[in-house]
């Protein structure tokens, strides 16, 4: 890294400075607000003491890890061996698979949801009213981002070669793909689950317009009753989701020096 | 599961490939051709998935705007919304909280990710800030309506605070909170971020070594930026900066959560419009509104993917 | 320019220390280079060289020491305000400007050249230098790595500068271009008179180029000689093994020379003087004898041309690596029986590791 002149780090400072007011104090007016004790002051821990008796509150924290879960397994089944199956096979189908992949920016979820409103209608016909069948669409609103974690891995690891390796070698094309191809792009994968999994929990515009009860929409409903618990709850999750992020190491693997 | 089946279908051909080619080429052609196609069968369930859940729905939306409650073909609807005031302010207002805010965000976002791109690069700070962004840029929605709530809301941080020391000043009566600059504020909330994780590749991509020409051909620090820095990472910017654009105008949860009575946005209009099925036509105005936010977001979209290709090209 | 100014030196290094942390780059690095010279500085990775380069050029602070440039000291002048020119390794011509906008970019600041004729002239003028006049209104990614480096070349020298920097811009080619481009950087820097410091790890390359070529290790010049006086008298056995192909022999040194195959050989000062050790022999400096009772067998003859290669295996089973005209050689097969005739070239002998 190259030494920083005295000057850049003062304007690195200044904006750093600035910046970092404007985005943490939000975040500390939260800590502040959720801890008041009351019209005379003091502060105590009660609303977030209160969190696990909120009505409708873990049931729908339930809900949405479930529903981040199948949405992992909707990755790791169905968008992961898709993408190296084309990756590798199909390389037709690349631009398409890419273009598909980023639609979901294209097309916001306000807009699915007008269209999707009679699909569900006739999917609550075979999966009841369960809001688990929300993962289909989940799985589908992560690809953009699970897509370009992906792809990232996939780029720079030399794939067709090595498939071409364990090929020639005399490896099957499952022993390839799980046994050669995955190890060596497992960052990306985790990347991508580890996105979908926020995006999955912080969910709100489908699950409240078909009426489902996630995490999200639940905030929102107690955010009308009780201010202090949603956001205690609100920041909580935002506390969750920032060490889950910061826990698994997402971003491009140490490169050696050539 | 099905896909397994699908793929050791997919296998099973290829070794019949083999013994296939050494027997009668004329005989062989047409099932050689057609067993060829048969890995094509391994992206059948993800495209089956897409098309369901994502295809068909946009389908529903852009025909079904044109169709009225008898299912006949109508241009009722649409007109409406390109028409009528209520909905063209809609449309004014959410364009006028994307443009501010995908600028406000592209600037100090932009400034973001230069200081970021100066830091370590496993460092505990990239990491941190980088975790951030992802939260508050993917994440947040309706918790971030929540946080600006405790900051400037009633009883919010800023407001008592100002209240208390400066009296019945601006920021102590907090209705604007709930109006098109509330937005405006509370969306570069997540605007910034979003710029940072995407913009920073661009910024980290500026090579040392342009800089170390410049300073060596006797370059100061603003010819540098002026001439070659700037101008590098000038279509990237203003990508990236279109990506800002639609994800605003696309934002719901945020406003959905903020502003739970009138509709000054286009998404909360479709909010609206889906909540009075009641009403006659609800769901079709709805998609009507829909269809609108699909054509800006596409053209938005189109320009984005054509700057990328021109800074795709330098990069040879 | 007066006579005066012609015997100073164009540029010197006096006593540079620079350290990251534990490790020392430059380890109290003097070195000195006359005007129109071109000093080639050679050596391993993380030998230093690139680290004084870029301290001359003021892309390096340093810790201690001093830079005089044409009897100016300019230790602590920015590296905007230096005369110099700079050739990276890669990437460093301006993506978004044509290879004359490249060139013309360090013109616009100086004064003679403020007006856009004269501007574009002098560019083409340097763009004709290079061979690429017909490429003037390209983008660098439409040209190839060869060309992109003559670009870089003459975008340096279109500032005419004092001192012409040149960091490893060969390394990135492949071997063919190489050597082109290499000879005509010499062919250019001999017509412009420009005082040139080339780096490279590339012996051959350093040895090809330059008036001298300094070897570097640990942050220090290990030793500073014309091509042919490095090759034929390395001050150390670091110097010997970097430099051209050896081939270590065990011998026996006895009154400054080295005992073994049967025959004897001078020593180079800086070598083991009695005792066990091992010679460094240069693979020319051997003449093969057909010899059929000798246990050395001829293992492989590899034709290169106008010379053979030729690995004998020695009774001890060492590999000796002999180097010799191929019409010389062609009598030898492998598994044939040959013996050995030095001539009289002094080699470095270098003492047993432990």
């Amino acid at each position: 890294m190259k030494k920083l002149t005295g000057i850049t780090r003062v304007w690195r400072a200044v904006i750093l400075s600035i910046i970092g007011f404007y985005m943490l104090l939000p975040i500390v007016a939260m800590a502040d607000f959720s801890t008041r004790a009351g019209a005379d002051g003091g502060r105590n821990f009660d609303s977030w003491a209160a969190i696990p008796s909120a009505p409708g509150l873990l049931e729908s924290i339930a809900v949405s890890l479930q529903l981040a879960l199948l949405a992992v397994i909707g990755i790791l089944v169905l968008l992961v061996p898709t993408m190296i199956w084309v990756h590798l096979r199909l390389p037709l189908m690349r631009r398409p698979l890419e273009v598909l992949c980023l639609l979901p920016i294209a097309i916001p979820a306000i807009v699915i949801v007008v269209g999707i409103a009679p699909i569900y209608r006739w999917l609550s016909q075979f999966f009841g009213s369960s809001p688990l069948s929300l993962a289909f669409v989940y799985t589908i609103l992560t690809f953009p981002f699970a897509y370009r974690a992906v792809n990232t891995s996939l780029r720079s690891v030399d794939v067709n070669t090595l498939a071409e390796a364990a090929r020639t070698l005399g490896a099957s094309w499952p022993r390839t793909i799980a046994g050669v191809i995955i190890p060596n792009i497992r960052a990306g994968i985790l990347g991508a689950c580890v996105i979908s999994i926020a995006l999955v929990l912080g969910e709100f515009t489908i699950s409240s317009l078909l009426n489902y009860e996630t995490m999200q929409v639940v905030i929102n409903l107690l955010g009308k009753r009780e201010g202090q618990i949603s956001v205690a709850v609100s920041l909580a999750a935002l506390i969750f989701a920032f060490v889950l992020l910061v826990a698994i190491p997402t971003s491009g693997k140490k490169q050696e020096v050539g | 599961m099905q896909i397994g089946q699908q793929q050791s279908a997919a296998k099973k051909p290829l070794t019949q490939i083999h013994t296939l080619e050494t027997g009668p080429s004329t005989r062989g052609a047409g099932l050689r051709r057609a067993l060829r196609g048969l890995p094509y069968l391994g992206v059948v369930p993800f495209l089956a998935l897409v098309g369901v859940f994502f295809l068909w729905p946009t389908y529903i939306v852009i025909t079904q705007a044109f169709v009225d409650d008898q299912g006949a073909f109508t241009m009722e609807y649409v007109t409406t919304v390109a028409t009528s005031e209520v909905n063209l302010n809609a449309f004014r207002n959410s364009i006028q909280v994307s443009v501010i805010t995908a600028l406000l965000g592209g600037i100090f976002g932009g400034l973001l990710s230069w200081a970021v791109a100066n830091s370590r690069r496993h460092g505990m700070f990239r990491r941190a800030t980088m975790a951030a962004s992802g939260v508050f840029a993917q994440f947040g929605g309706v918790m971030l309506a929540f946080a600006f709530l405790a900051t400037f809301g009633f009883n919010g941080l800023v407001t008592l605070f100002f209240s208390e020391n400066f009296g019945d000043s601006f920021l102590s009566n907090p209705t604007w909170l709930y109006g098109i600059w509330g937005l405006c504020v509370v969306y570069t909330f997540f605007q910034i971020p979003l710029m940072l994780i995407v913009f920073l590749p661009a910024v980290e991509g500026l090579r040392g070594e342009w800089r170390e020409a410049n300073d060596s051909l006797g370059g100061s620090t603003l010819r540098y930026w002026r001439h070659v820095g700037g101008p590098v990472l000038l279509p990237s910017f203003m990508g990236a900066i279109l990506l800002l654009f639609a994800n605003a105008f696309s934002s719901y949860a945020t406003a959905a959560a903020l502003i739970s009575q009138g509709s000054p946005i286009v998404p909360l209009q479709i909010r609206g419009a889906i909540g009075s099925e009641v009403a006659l036509g609800g769901a079709a105005f709805g998609k009507a509104l829909a269809l609108g936010m699909v054509i800006v977001v596409s053209v938005v979209m189109l320009g984005y993917v054509f700057l990328q290709r021109r800074v795709s090209r330098w990069e040879q | 320019m007066s006579s005066n100014e012609s015997s100073l030196p164009a540029v010197q290094l006096n006593s540079l220390r620079r350290a990251f942390g534990p490790v020392v780059a430059l380890n109290d690095f003097s070195l000195e280079i006359a005007q129109g010279e071109l000093v080639a500085l050679l050596g391993p990775s993380g030998c230093g060289k690139t680290t004084a380069l870029r301290a001359l050029a003021g892309l390096q602070d340093l810790d201690a020491g001093q830079i005089v440039v044409q009897g100016k000291d300019i230790t602590s002048l920015r590296a905007s305000k230096r005369d110099m020119g700079m050739v990276f390794q890669s990437y460093s011509l301006f993506p978004h400007m044509t290879a004359q906008e490249n060139v013309e970019y360090g013109l616009r600041l100086r004064k003679e050249s403020r007006q856009k004729v004269g501007r574009a002239k002098r560019a083409i003028e340097m763009l004709e230098l290079v061979g690429l006049d017909t490429q003037a209104k390209r983008f660098p990614h439409q040209l190839s790595g060869g060309q992109q480096q003559r670009v870089a070349l003459a975008r340096a020298l279109a500032i005419a500068p004092d001192v012409l920097l040149l960091d490893e811009p060969l390394s990135a080619l492949d071997a063919k271009v190489r050597s082109q481009l290499r000879d005509e950087i010499r062919r250019i820097q001999l017509e412009l008179g420009t005082t040139t410091l080339f780096v490279t790890h590339d012996q051959e390359e350093a040895l090809g180029v330059a008036d001298r070529v300094g070897v570097m290790s640990e942050g220090s010049l290990a030793q500073i000689a014309s091509p042919a006086e490095l090759y034929e008298r390395p001050n150390s056995a670091l110097v010997a093994e970097f430099v051209g192909l050896t081939t270590p022999l065990p011998c026996e040194v006895i009154d400054r020379r080295a005992h073994l195959l049967g025959s004897s050989v001078p020593v180079l000062p800086g070598s083991v003087t009695t005792g066990p050790a091992l010679a460094l022999l240069r693979p020319e400096s051997i003449d093969l004898v057909p010899d059929k009772q000798s246990d050395s067998i001829v293992l492989t003859v590899s034709f290169l041309g106008s010379v053979c290669r030729v690995i004998v295996q020695l009774p001890n089973k060492t590999l000796l690596t002999v180097q010799a005209p191929s019409d010389q050689i062609s009598t030898f097969s492998p598994g044939s029986g040959v013996g050995f005739s030095f001539r009289e070239q002094p080699v470095f002998a270098k003492g047993i590791p432990a």
